[in-house]
């Protein structure tokens, strides 16, 4: 069992490690936007290993650069933040009953698009090692990122950052396409999820709702609408 | 009224790390009812997915960058290749075509 942790943890190191270049990248630019709101290195820096979430953060620095009042800024996390609940309530059913409080409370501390991502992608239930070895070599990533954007945030070159950028979503990818190649549903959905969520950032009004927003609104909607139509099999599921 | 930094940076974690605690800690059991274990079945992907497109679009320098980018790694992912793999060769496309494009 112990053998078994070890190696779920060394391939999370492994398979983290796109994660962290991607974050390197993202939460550069994180810096910046902590450096314009007054931000030393090291609070910037405290603020990412403590938070992990690029839109709740980057919501948080506008605020408080506006010195807004701690509940408003309460209120804006939980806006920009509240996709993570439906994250870790389908994180919740990925996770051996028996898994105990501890691992739980543990996990819970970086439940980001990129991790709970690749842990989903995992066969059968999920090893809280292989998640504590994504977050190991994640997390310093998106903490180091952070305060090397707001001590030199303008001297990486513009086309290496945007190069970093896409490394995350190439990581969705590698997450959705292959379960997909096995499924004709699955592939129908992701294709159905591309369209919509395009279809949502032309449409009047709801083009006018945050990225957040409209990511919750196109999951419950989607997801839901999937699980009428094609209800799944016990044994569909990994 | 002055607001402290460090008590800012407290809230933001402590509503943050709230909302992904609670289902996990919650939510103990394994859900029998079939279709809200469809639905949770089918999040990871529609959230993926809608993440994914169209905001990659505007991430680098030019569209035809970002797209050669998106069905670079749709290819790759397709034949089963790692996500170190899938991802860095995205990276490398957007880099070279952009010596190029922008």
């Amino acid at each position: 069992m112990i053998n078994e942790n070890k190696n779920w943890f060394l391939k999370g190191l492994r398979d983290g490690i796109p994660i962290s270049l991607g974050y390197l990248a993202v939460s550069f630019t994180l810096g910046i936007a902590a450096k314009n709101a007054g931000f030393t290195a090291f609070q910037a820096m405290l603020t990412s290993l403590t938070n992990n979430a690029s839109a709740g953060q980057f919501a948080g620095f506008t605020l408080v650069a506006a010195g807004a009042g701690y509940l408003e800024l309460a209120v804006m996390e939980l806006v920009a933040n509240a996709r993570y609940l439906l994250m870790s309530c389908a994180m919740s059913q990925k996770l051996h009953p028996s898994t105990s409080l501890f691992h739980r409370l543990l996990i819970s501390f970086d439940v980001t698009d990129e991790i709970f991502g690749v842990s989903m992608s995992v066969p059968g239930k999920l090893n809280p090692f292989y998640t504590y070895g994504l977050i190991a070599i994640a997390a310093p990533g998106w903490a180091s990122g952070t305060y090397l954007g707001v001590l030199m945030g303008n001297l990486l070159p513009v086309n290496v950052v945007r190069a970093l950028s896409v490394g995350l979503y190439g990581m969705f990818l590698a997450v959705i396409i292959p379960p997909a190649r096995k499924s004709k549903v699955l592939a129908g959905v992701i294709f159905v999820s591309m369209a919509a969520s395009f279809a949502f950032t032309k449409l009047p009004l709801i083009a006018d709702l945050s990225t957040g927003t409209r990511t919750i609104l196109l999951t419950v909607l989607l997801a839901e609408g999937a699980a009428v139509l094609f209800p799944v099999k016990e044994d569909e599921e990994a | 009224m002055t607001h402290n930094i460090y008590l800012y940076i407290l809230v933001m974690a402590a509503v943050t790390y709230t909302i992904r605690m609670l289902p996990l800690v919650l939510i103990r059991k394994e859900i029998t009812n079939r279709f809200i274990r469809s639905f949770l079945f089918y999040v990871p992907y529609v959230t993926l997915a809608v993440m994914t497109f169209p905001a990659i679009l505007s991430e680098t320098g030019s569209v035809w960058s970002a797209w050669a980018a998106l069905l670079t790694g749709i290819v790759l992912a397709w034949k089963g290749k790692s996500l170190l793999q899938v991802s860095v060769c995205s990276c490398l496309v957007v880099f070279v075509l952009e010596l190029f494009l922008v």
